[in-house]
């Protein structure tokens, strides 16, 4: 492992102007070194269809015999041109699409943009909307974990975490189903609230998931906190300093992993973060195993949340009354002409909302989702971009990777949590 | 206590049913060394042989036996890791060996959007399978381009590589893609189940857009008449064994 | 996020350490954002990130926007985040459309190096290493290059892809949906 950044050729240095040339042996060849046969290196294609990478996520690898000595991420190939896309369609029909971007936190996808809406119609969200987003969002954040865990496991040989994984995961979208219709791309924050209140019987079967959550994760870390092979193959592989990481934009549980206490939870509350009680957990070396402690610590963190969500629901409205961006009830549109007019306009043409921009960072299991929109009075947005946390988190891919085997890139692939629909958007 | 009941029932001074596992187990012993006679031995054959066509056993055997290629792009991805999964379990229908490499896989389950960067390597991927082998294009974005109607998603992934079966949704439910890998082995077993053309009597109205004149030329009413027939036909001589159109 | 005088306050120290950098400033929805000349962009970004008091030291996002039809076209815009106080600032680089210029409005589109004029910028990722994907994302879309850059190539279309997807002149695309209910009286409606 190295301590700091390898050198890249390009660089200049500060004092004599000289470029760089980069210690790696591409580098080197590049700028003209005649490297010996044993230097030479065998540059390998990862992808983009490869059972570990997660997703269709190439890489070009340069190996010396087993040791990674360049790595070149290739992205695109699940290029969705959503934000194009977005261009052309109403702020209501933007948040399907942005939904399907980092496919397995939808419930973020769309707080991010409908946060970002808001901000700019200036919209006040009703408590038990807030309420209730916080806690999709969180059982969201449980899903995507999970999920993670169990692919990650899966990488690493621990097939069994795999169904045990993916049987808790299919109870979160029981719930889900339950809440909102759909499994999964539900569609369910809106401009001003969400779109339906929970159902009898929600509550009932989140608490029982609820008791039953912790237990569960209790067994997850007795097979592999201290499993010997998950050690050896985690601890130690894949560090990269702090600053390096802060340099290179990463943010999300591998930054909280390498000691620095970032959470947009905590420093910026936005929806109602600031009524629950919960802690940031932060690892020390930065290492896989530290991430893997942070992230299921992060799961048992949203079950409080959850809990608390769930214990101190406020009573009241589950979207905004602005009949200019809301859609009005459906037992008034046979009574009120009005409402039957705002219908009309707010399913065709869609609200206007006056020109502006504004960018709102939210934190997704992966890091800093934000959404940045354009708004130029008009029903359509002229911009939305959505800065994903994967495609940040990726650069450090190389760094992490540099100098180490080519198992544990495989971990440290595992372990960056790329989703690549966030990528590729 | 269940022994006791079974006592109850049968007392061991009767004969055993014949349906009793020991006793189908000496009789096909004799059927095979050739010792029984007469009416036992139609009996014996009735209960324990059936006949069929090569191509049939064949068929039953690659259907229910698929090895699906690990091949997610998009989030139908998610929903296809959870049909392998222990509550869809696809293991039910014997197709819980995915196997990595297109080389060793029959069936590639295009679970997501097709961009457009990534059409030729998929070609690439379903080229390198070996025969037979199949395709599910699983989703609303590979079946017809979903909901991105835009310059980076393929609109259809039929339209570089042959597809058989589509299975809708956006994402499809686990039991959506298990009810098409269920018609995919049909398919595969010789019995297509022909679904809702059959059930809405809609043979005859497959479309294409015509070429210049607009006029259906007589290749195509030709077809047309001889795919109603053909509908006719196979609906009469169905058995109400294989009528399908259930999951 | 600075206030709307903070904001003010860093605009005039800007301009005070880099002449000519700070254009505009504006402050809405809580966000403040400081509209820049994009040759000054290096200056100001380690301006901002160096000067003791300001210290914004974390790029959580950069990204293009295309404003036509308004003059300048497009917007390089920079997030940048102070994490110790929490405050975030955007910055706009207005950079303008050179090939729209009338000079030779016939000389035929080809990719970039072959005839085309590209708006150029100069790459911060000496300062934020993490601004090398998004700057590629910028290029590929937008068609901005970062002078400096030690990777400018595309990096979510195909390499030999012409065109520049996210520019509000670019057509969306995909095709014509062929609803079959209609298709004998109507044949190929679409074109």
């Amino acid at each position: 492992m190295h301590e700091s950044a390898p050198a890249h050729g390009g660089d200049v240095l500060a004092e004599t102007g000289e470029e760089v040339i980069g210690t790696s042996p591409i580098e080197r060849t590049a700028a003209g070194e005649t490297l010996g046969p044993e230097q030479e290196l065998f540059t390998i294609n990862f992808g983009p269809h490869h059972p570990a990478t997660h997703g269709v996520l190439r890489l070009l690898v340069s190996l010396e015999g087993e040791v990674v000595r360049d790595l070149k991420p290739v992205v695109g190939y699940v290029h969705t041109g959503i934000e194009k896309s977005c261009e052309d369609k109403s702020y209501w029909k933007v948040i399907p699409f942005v939904e399907r971007m980092d496919y397995l936190s939808y419930f973020f996808n769309m707080e991010a943009f409908v946060g970002c809406v808001e901000r700019l119609l200036e919209l006040e969200v009703p408590p038990r909307a807030s309420y209730l987003r916080v806690l999709h969002m969180e059982l969201n954040r449980i899903h995507s974990h999970l999920v993670w865990l169990g692919t990650s496991a899966l990488d690493l040989g621990a097939m069994s975490m795999f169904f045990y994984c993916f049987r808790d995961r299919d109870r979160i979208l029981d719930l889900f189903e339950m809440s909102t219709g759909q499994r999964m791309h539900t569609r369910y924050f809106q401009v001003g609230g969400v779109f339906e209140d929970i159902p009898l019987g929600f509550a009932h079967n989140l608490k029982a998931f609820l008791a039953e959550m912790p237990t569960r994760l209790d067994q997850y870390e007795a097979i592999l906190n201290r499993n010997e092979i998950f050690l050896e193959r985690t601890r130690n592989v894949g560090v990269v300093s702090r600053e390096r990481l802060l340099d290179l934009g990463v943010t999300g549980p591998l930054l909280r992993a390498a000691g620095e206490p970032w959470d947009l939870r905590k420093v910026t509350p936005y929806e109602s973060y600031a009524d629950f009680d919960f802690n940031i957990p932060v690892g020390t070396v930065g290492d896989g195993y530290d991430r893997y402690r942070v992230r299921v610590q992060e799961m048992r963190e949203s079950v409080r949340i959850v809990e608390q969500a769930i214990e101190g629901l406020p009573e009241g409205p589950w979207i905004a009354d602005d009949r200019k961006v809301v859609l009005p009830p459906r037992d008034e549109l046979s009574t009120s002409m009005e409402a039957l007019i705002h219908h009309f306009k707010l399913v065709t043409e869609g609200f206007r909302v006056p020109p502006g921009e504004a960018y709102f960072p939210i934190e997704s299991p992966r890091g800093e989702l934000g959404c940045f929109t354009v708004a130029d009075g008009s029903a359509k947005p002229v911009r939305v971009h959505i800065r994903d946390p994967s495609f940040v988190n990726l650069q450090s891919l190389r760094d992490q990777c540099i100098g180490g085997y080519i198992a544990d890139l495989i971990q440290n692939l595992a372990m960056l949590d790329p989703i690549l629909g966030g990528i590729d958007r | 206590m269940k022994r006791e009941k079974l006592r109850a029932h049968a007392p061991l001074e009767e004969p055993p049913a014949p349906t009793d596992l020991r006793v189908r187990q000496l009789r096909a012993r004799d059927l095979l060394r050739g010792d029984l006679e007469g009416p036992e031995l139609e009996q014996q054959v009735e209960e324990s042989v059936l006949t069929t066509t090569m191509h049939k056993a064949v068929g039953w055997g690659r259907a229910n036996s698929i090895f699906p290629a690990t091949f997610g792009l998009a989030c139908c991805a998610i929903e296809m890791m959870s049909i392998v999964g222990p509550r869809y379990d696809i293991a039910r229908f014997g197709a819980e060996n995915l196997r990595a490499s297109p080389r060793q896989a029959d069936l590639l389950i295009l679970s997501g959007r097709v961009a457009v960067k990534m059409a030729p390597v998929i070609r690439r991927l379903y080229d390198q399978m070996l025969e037979p082998k199949w395709a599910i294009s699983m989703g609303a974005c590979s079946s017809s381009g979903g909901m991105f109607a835009n310059y980076a998603v393929v609109q259809g992934a039929d339209k570089f590589m042959p597809v058989d079966i589509h299975v809708p949704g956006c994402p499809p439910r686990p039991e959506a893609l298990i009810y098409g890998i269920n018609k995919l082995q049909r398919m595969i077993l010789g019995n297509p189940d022909p679904g809702w053309r059959r059930r809405y009597n809609a043979y005859g109205t497959e479309e294409w857009a015509r070429e210049a004149t607009g006029e259906a030329t007589p290749e195509e009413i030709e077809a047309y008449a001889a795919a109603r027939e053909r509908a006719a036909s196979h609906e009469a001589s169905r058995s109400v064994a294989t009528r399908g159109g259930r999951g | 996020m600075p206030d709307a005088p903070g904001l003010e306050l860093i605009a005039q120290e800007l301009n005070g350490a880099a002449e000519g950098s700070v254009l505009g400033t504006y402050h809405e929805h809580g966000q403040g954002c400081l509209i820049v000349n994009p040759e000054r962009i290096l200056d100001v970004l380690s301006w901002l990130r160096d000067t003791p008091g300001q210290e914004y030291h974390f790029l959580s996002s950069l990204h293009g926007v295309d404003y036509l039809p308004a003059e300048p076209r497009f917007g390089v815009v920079y997030e940048l985040l102070n994490m110790p106080r929490a405050e975030r600032l955007r910055l706009r680089a207005a950079l303008a459309d050179p090939g729209a210029s009338a000079s030779e409005p016939d000389r035929p589109r080809t990719r970039s190096g072959g005839g085309e004029r590209l708006p150029e910028i100069d790459s911060c990722v000496s300062l934020f290493a993490g601004a090398e994907f998004p700057e590629r994302e910028v290029y590929d879309f937008f068609g901005i290059v970062f002078r400096g850059h030690p990777d400018m190539r595309r990096i979510l279309m195909p390499e030999e892809y012409v065109g520049w997807p996210q520019r509000r002149d670019f057509p969306v695309g995909g095709e014509p949906v062929i609803f079959t209910r209609n298709e004998p009286e109507m044949p190929r409606w679409f074109e």
